[in-house]
């Protein structure tokens, strides 16, 4: 005898991407599909430098759960990751650091840069430190805030999820994402 | 104070500006002679440890514009020595203390990094806090504190 399921039984399932369905096939696009499955299992590489590293702590502890977006891992290792938080102050001399790290990553890669620090240098205006890390990496979202909350950084995440779902799947290849790197002189 | 009349015995004209501050006992020296006096206070007044050397910028001192400080404490008095040596800007030449105290070599490259003290006799005279491909010395009073690459600040706004 089954034992009956008491609790835990409002599991959200993510919807099917539009397609055409019938017995025993189902036909929808390969992006689609692709992007589903990359957005509900980011594993995001935590570039934590400083006080926003501390609100991201709290954004992958119970509380706020960075888990519930298939995100439970945490990658420590850039080439396993997809995904690499920027949170804090990244001072001129730590650019080059981070830039390799980027590098290092396999595509496809985003960026999410938490906090004015590294989206703007924030109140850092001074000689040493970079003032934004778009400067060295390009950014797919970034989170206002000093430091933001963990609603902020977790809505910054919810907009990478937007931005991988409906990636085309061949964009990664496209001349134009070519240009926007060797904008940034990689490769 | 009784190292007063010892320095001034020995050094005569080149100290200086004998003062009490902050109980720290402090005074001004000919640069040519930081390291005989750092030698005197180390091996004969026990002065073995070496709290902090750093320069400081005096743009309107003519000839005298960069001072580098040592701070020497002798541990069993707990007693503290502040001494200031000046250089001019252009020549920014003092003898290095490294052969004296080891610690001296990285604070002497913190102060060659940001003020630009070339210490004669340094092993290793690089920078060491900033970028290696900075050109200048940024905590000179010349230079501006806020990033010149900026381009997202405006004037206006910030009431500049």
């Amino acid at each position: 005898m089954g034992r009956p399921v008491t609790h835990n039984n409002k599991v959200k399932i993510v919807e099917s991407p539009q397609g055409f369905q019938g017995d025993g096939f189902f036909t929808t696009k390969l992006s689609e599909v692709v992007g589903l499955a990359r957005s509900n299992s980011i594993w995001p590489l935590p570039f934590a430098t400083s006080c926003c590293g501390i609100e991201f702590m709290a954004t992958m502890a119970a509380h706020y759960d960075l888990a519930r977006f298939g995100s439970e891992r945490l990658g420590f290792s850039p080439r396993q990751c997809d995904l690499i938080m920027v949170m804090g102050t990244i001072a001129k001399k730590m650019a080059p650091v981070l830039k390799q790290v980027y590098l290092q990553m396999a595509e496809p890669r985003w960026v999410l840069s938490v906090g004015a620090c590294a989206s703007s240098g924030g109140i850092f205006d001074t000689y040493s430190v970079l003032q934004g890390i778009d400067q060295v990496i390009p950014v797919d979202v970034y989170v206002p805030g000093c430091p933001p909350r963990p609603e902020a950084i977790l809505d910054g995440f919810m907009r990478v999820q937007d931005l991988v779902k409906t990636e085309h799947i061949r964009r990664r290849n496209s001349p134009e994402y070519k240009e926007l790197l060797s904008s940034y002189g990689i490769e | 104070m009784e190292i007063q009349k010892v320095l001034e015995a020995e050094f005569g004209g080149d100290v200086s500006a004998f003062e009490m501050q902050f109980d720290i006992f402090t005074f001004e020296a000919d640069k040519e002679i930081n390291l005989k006096i750092l030698t005197l206070l180390k091996e004969e007044h026990g002065f073995t440890f070496l709290n902090d050397l750093t320069a400081v910028h005096y743009p309107d001192k003519a000839g005298k514009e960069l001072a580098v400080v040592y701070m020497l404490q002798n541990i069993k008095t707990s007693e503290r020595i502040r001494f200031k040596v000046f250089a001019p800007i252009t020549k920014p030449d003092v003898y290095t203390a490294t052969a004296l105290f080891s610690t001296a070599n990285w604070l002497e490259r913190e102060a060659y990094d940001f003020f630009g003290v070339n210490f004669k006799g340094h092993p290793n005279l690089i920078r060491i806090m900033n970028v290696d491909e900075m050109d200048y010395h940024p905590l000179r009073k010349e230079y501006p504190l806020e990033d010149q690459t900026r381009i997202d600040k405006d004037d206006e706004m910030f009431g500049r």
